[in-house]
């Protein structure tokens, strides 16, 4: 539970600042310190645990069925981290306090800035990779809105929209990597996966997985060619740039690189990309801060650049080579987050971050000065301050590199010049800002001094950047040693800060300090040089590449969709053809002999092809197409009743007959013919896709039906009379095994006829009845011969619709079969009658009908439930009943007695309301 | 007479699927009834065809597949309902957009 309580501190605290928004920002800063401090304090309770080598995991259930589960995980790897995310964060809700001192959204700020912590938070404690996924896009999201929290500025919304296209890209990789890589490993939990490391570096899929997580880390920790972003994200307030930039988003790519090295490192592909990179980005980022006229700007690239050379160091592979990184990522985020808050001050002191404009601060701020001199120094890697360490620990690593030749040669001289370019642009950082003559044509005139206490956030990590100094072997045996070893496995040996001292990493360090420092000197000079270089702005390329995007995916989307449901169609047939040509390859023909043929089948079959295909021929003439199409169904009710399936024959039978009555009323406001306008070219289109899906479906069905048949009937032929009751295994079927599919579905088949009756309310048709309708009609409409006819039938239509419903579970029949023929019958009367008249004599309105139908058969269900047994559960026993003697009477009766209610109403709902359109004079309130 | 019904079954799903392509709504549902039969008959088919023997428990000896017949009677049920809403659908396309045109409009009127 502390675990949970890590990351649940800071995102439940997140509520608290919304509730205190209009109160000062000191009380508000003080709210929102509180869940950070507890969870820096859980952190640091847990710390002698996880020192020691102990890892906490905790699993909590979640969907067990997909293997997910919420697990955390906590050991010294994600303890520094954790430490550094909430121990910063807390020194930041100060800073922000002073930052935020007279203006309105310091509540905004406070709410994002614990989301963003308690995403953070959770990143790092981990155990599941969906988890950790879940917390990495969590980031990406709250860096959105907090790089766009001066929303209203052109700047910050566009620098927020890049960072959010190139950070969510990159988790869109990570998640296939992730995927890959816990279905390579066989589970989705760290302890697992970094377990197999072995068998994942053996696997085929081994380069895809490192390439798409690499696309992840690199796009989040702004690594080249992903580093456009950072420098834009800067346009954020200050307090954000601080905490984002030093200590958590962009370490969340380096941390993730880290937490996966056993699985990942230590590969010739790894070592490649990895190097590469990271030398791309630490000399970029070098080179770049140096030419920064604005002083976040600097800061930015400089950040990129120790980025960069973290992963350089990470890419190297071995246990050491990550210790040295973990040594700069501790320093880094120790120095980089002071120089980000001076910043921060300086701007609002002076109203700019030019750095041509801010000069000589000196006599205005100096405990600020001497705080700043400490923080850069310890960034060019001046003596006896944390990044002095660590950038000779990397020259020497540098040299124990013994492989490929390209690494050999180029490294230690690379990393020389970019350590040479980091002395330059701290050494202006401090020198321009506090020294440099005077200030010139500040906007704020003279610089406002300081608020009380404004220091105190940055004193803590000066003073730790100090103690790193003065003790490193401190910090490397009692944190990096356990941490390396959590990371990667190994125990690394303890660290000789002496050898330092002499030798080649020694005259590296000398060389860069001497290059640095006269690189700097020679600045003017290079400033000029420089701006006569055209310029390139990468939010302009952005820019313009986001807009080509989305004029092709414009144009494209124009394309497809044109409004046109013709060509959608041929569209989707189009694809339906070829992938069923793909699928059906080596599916033509199957293994079992063809069975002799049927003659009257086979008489059957050609009056079925001709009757098809001249559908289509005369379909122009409507009326002979729609006879056309019953002959169709009634061919296909033989068909049924020749091979067995005599409920099929029943069913089609009465559906055929009422779907004709349907479309011959439609058809009554239709034009009676279609009109030529179909292209040869487009006929002829549509002939090849309909051909080609008629071979496609026929192929199917021949493959298919010359296989075997490895049927899971045998089951409810078994069943069927112990346990449903009934000798009629369609019906027991239906209202028995699958009783639940049943309910479905005449739920669907009420909605479909609840939708008629609401479409049909507000239809005029009349006026359109009017125009072309033969007045003779109306007058020979209920021919009296088919009056009396029909009033006949009816009892008799009903008789036998009662005793087709009551032995349907032992013979054909049975609710839906029962339903139809009685809606047959009243159709039959409606007919004759005309509507009105058949109204006034019904009654029952057909809605309740539907609706107590539903409720009789899903009752029927519960009532098994109130016996202890599932939902639809049914019973049977015999009965001697009056005049019909024994009969089996099973629950399912019950049920299917609701099925016939919903198949009547649903069916007369339809064909009254279609009626009712074309009663000229019929009734004018609602029919249903 | 495997090859009979599957050739007969090409040809309705091709008859239905030419309906379809058409441009008037009318021709529209024809195809899709004749589509829905064939998917049917396919449906059915599956069970294997086997003259005489209804799967009635005592009644004969030897019993036709009874899932697919299930299966098909709600679909046939179900598929009257959608043919119904379709043929409403259209009614109301019609008057509301004066022209039974898929589209909604005469289709000399190209869109881009």
């Amino acid at each position: 539970m502390a675990l949970a309580l890590l990351f649940l501190f800071p995102l439940l605290g997140a509520l608290l600042p919304v509730f205190f928004a209009s109160r000062p920002v000191g009380l508000l800063a003080v709210i929102a310190l509180l869940p950070a401090l507890a969870s820096f304090l859980l952190v640091v309770l847990q710390l002698p645990l996880v020192l020691a080598g102990e890892t906490l995991i905790h699993h909590w259930q979640w969907v067990p069925s997909l293997g997910l589960t919420f697990s955390l995980r906590l050991d010294a790897l994600g303890g520094i981290f954790a430490l550094l995310i909430s121990g910063i964060g807390s020194l930041i809700i100060l800073f922000a306090r002073h930052y935020f001192a007279g203006k309105e959204n310091a509540g905004r700020f406070y709410v994002l800035m614990l989301l963003f912590m308690a995403a953070m938070l959770g990143l790092v404690t981990s155990e599941n990779l969906l988890v950790l996924l879940v917390f990495w896009e969590m980031t990406s999201l709250i860096s959105f809105l907090l790089v766009a929290f001066s929303w209203q500025k052109s700047a910050a919304r566009r620098g927020a929209r890049m960072t959010l296209v190139i950070t969510a890209g990159g988790g869109l990789a990570l998640l296939a990597g992730l995927v890959l890589l816990g279905q390579v490993a066989g589970s989705l939990e760290l302890s697992q996966v970094l377990a197999s490391g072995e068998a994942i570096k053996a696997s085929a899929y081994y380069e895809w997985i490192l390439v798409l997580i690499l696309l992840g880390a690199f796009a989040k920790s702004a690594q080249f060619p992903f580093h456009l972003w950072l420098p834009h994200a800067m346009a954020a307030p200050t307090p954000v740039s601080a905490y984002l930039h030093s200590a958590t988003l962009v370490k969340a790519g380096i941390f993730l690189l880290m937490r996966l090295h056993p699985a990942l490192a230590e590969t010739h592909a790894w070592f490649t990309l990895v190097t590469l990179v990271g030398m791309s980005t630490l000399m970029l980022g070098a080179f770049v801060a140096m030419f920064m006229h604005d002083m976040k700007g600097l800061l930015a690239y400089s950040t990129l650049s120790h980025l960069g050379l973290i992963t350089l160091l990470l890419g190297l592979g071995s246990p050491l080579a990550l210790g040295i990184a973990l040594f700069h990522l501790i320093g880094h985020a120790l120095f980089k987050a002071p120089l980000f808050m001076m910043a921060g001050y300086v701007d609002l002191a002076t109203g700019t971050r030019d750095l041509r404009k801010i000069n000589g601060l000196w006599r205005y701020y100096p405990g600020l000065m001497v705080l700043t001199a400490i923080s850069a120094a310890a960034m060019a890697g001046l003596p006896l301050l944390s990044g002095y360490f660590s950038k000779k620990m990397l020259f020497a690593a540098s040299l124990t590199v013994d492989q490929p030749f390209w690494a050999v040669s180029v490294l230690p001289l690379w990393v020389t010049l970019a350590g040479g370019l980091s002395v330059a642009y701290s050494a202006r950082i401090f020198h321009n800002v506090f020294f440099n003559g005077q200030p010139q044509d500040l906007p704020k005139g003279i610089p406002q001094p300081l608020r009380r206490w404004a220091l105190l956030p940055l004193l803590p990590l000066v003073v730790l950047t100090l103690v790193i100094g003065w003790h490193p072997v401190g910090l490397f045996d009692f944190w990096v040693v356990p941490v390396t070893l959590a990371a990667t496995g190994q125990l690394l040996p303890s660290y000789d800060f002496a050898a330092l001292d002499s030798g080649w990493p020694f005259w590296m360090s000398l060389l860069a300090l001497i290059g640095g420092i006269a690189f700097y000197a020679a600045r003017n000079p290079l400033f000029a040089l420089h701006a006569r270089l055209p310029e390139v702005d990468a939010k302009e390329i952005f820019e313009t590449l986001m807009r080509q995007v989305i004029l092709f995916t414009r144009w494209l989307v124009h394309q497809l969709e044109n409004g046109s449901l013709q060509r959608y169609l041929a569209l989707l047939f189009t694809t339906l053809l070829v992938l069923l040509f793909w699928a059906l390859q080596g599916m033509v023909v199957g293994p079992l002999p063809l069975s002799p043929v049927d003659p009257a089948f086979a008489i059957g079959a050609l009056v079925l092809a001709v009757a098809a295909i001249g559908v289509v021929m005369i379909q122009r003439k409507r009326l002979l197409a729609l006879l056309l199409l019953g002959v169709v169904g009634l061919i296909i009710t033989l068909f049924f009743a020749r091979f067995s399936a005599p409920d099929l024959a029943l069913t089609q039978l009465s559906v055929e007959v009422m779907a004709v009555v349907i479309m011959m009323l439609a058809l009554s406001f239709l034009p009676q013919r279609s009109p030529h306008e179909s292209s040869k070219a487009r006929r002829g289109r549509d002939l090849f896709l309909a051909g080609g899906v008629g071979a496609a479906f026929a192929t199917l069905a021949y493959g298919l039906l010359t296989r075997p048949l490895d049927s899971i009937s045998g089951f409810f032929l078994e069943q069927s009379v112990p346990g449903g009751g009934g000798t009629n295994v369609v019906n027991v079927i239906l209202v028995d095994f699958r009783g639940f599919d049943t309910l479905g579905e005449i739920t669907v088949l009420a909605i479909a006829a609840v939708a008629v009756f609401a479409f049909t309310q507000d239809l005029q048709l009349k006026s359109r009845v009017s125009e072309g309708w033969d007045a003779q009609g109306f007058a020979e409409a209920h021919p009296l011969l088919l009056r009396v006819t029909a009033g006949l039938v009816l009892p008799i239509a009903l008789m036998v619709s009662a005793y087709i419903f009551l032995r349907g579970h032992n013979m054909p029949g049975g609710g839906f079969i029962a339903g139809l023929v009685t809606a047959v019958a009243l159709t039959l009367q409606y007919m004759a009658g005309g509507l009105v008249w058949a109204q006034q004599r019904m009654r029952t309105q057909f809605r309740p009908l539907i609706g107590a139908g539903i409720l009789l058969a899903t009752l029927t269900g519960l009532g098994s439930l109130v016996f202890g047994y599932p939902f639809l559960t049914s019973t049977f026993g015999h009965f001697d009943l009056l005049l019909l003697g024994e009969v089996e009477l099973a629950s399912v009766l019950v049920f299917d007695l609701g099925v016939y209610a919903v198949v009547v109403g649903s069916t007369l709902l339809i064909l009254a309301n279609l009626g009712r359109l074309m009663t000229v004079a019929g009734p004018g309130k609602e029919v249903g | 007479m495997e090859l009979i019904l599957a050739v007969v079954l090409g040809i309705l799903t091709a008859s239905g699927v030419y309906l379809l392509l058409r441009g008037r709504t009318f021709s529209v549902i024809l195809g899709l009834t004749l589509l829905s039969h064939a998917v049917n008959v396919f449906l059915f088919a599956m069970g294997r065809l086997k003259t005489g023997s209804p799967a009635l428990i005592g009644v004969v000896d030897d019993y036709a597949d009874p899932l697919p017949q299930a299966l098909v009677l709600t679909a046939i049920v179900i598929g009257f309902a959608m043919t119904a809403f379709t043929v409403v659908l259209a009614l109301k396309a019609a008057v509301e957009l004066r022209s039974d045109h898929v589209d909604g409009e005469a289709p000399n009127e190209d869109r881009l």
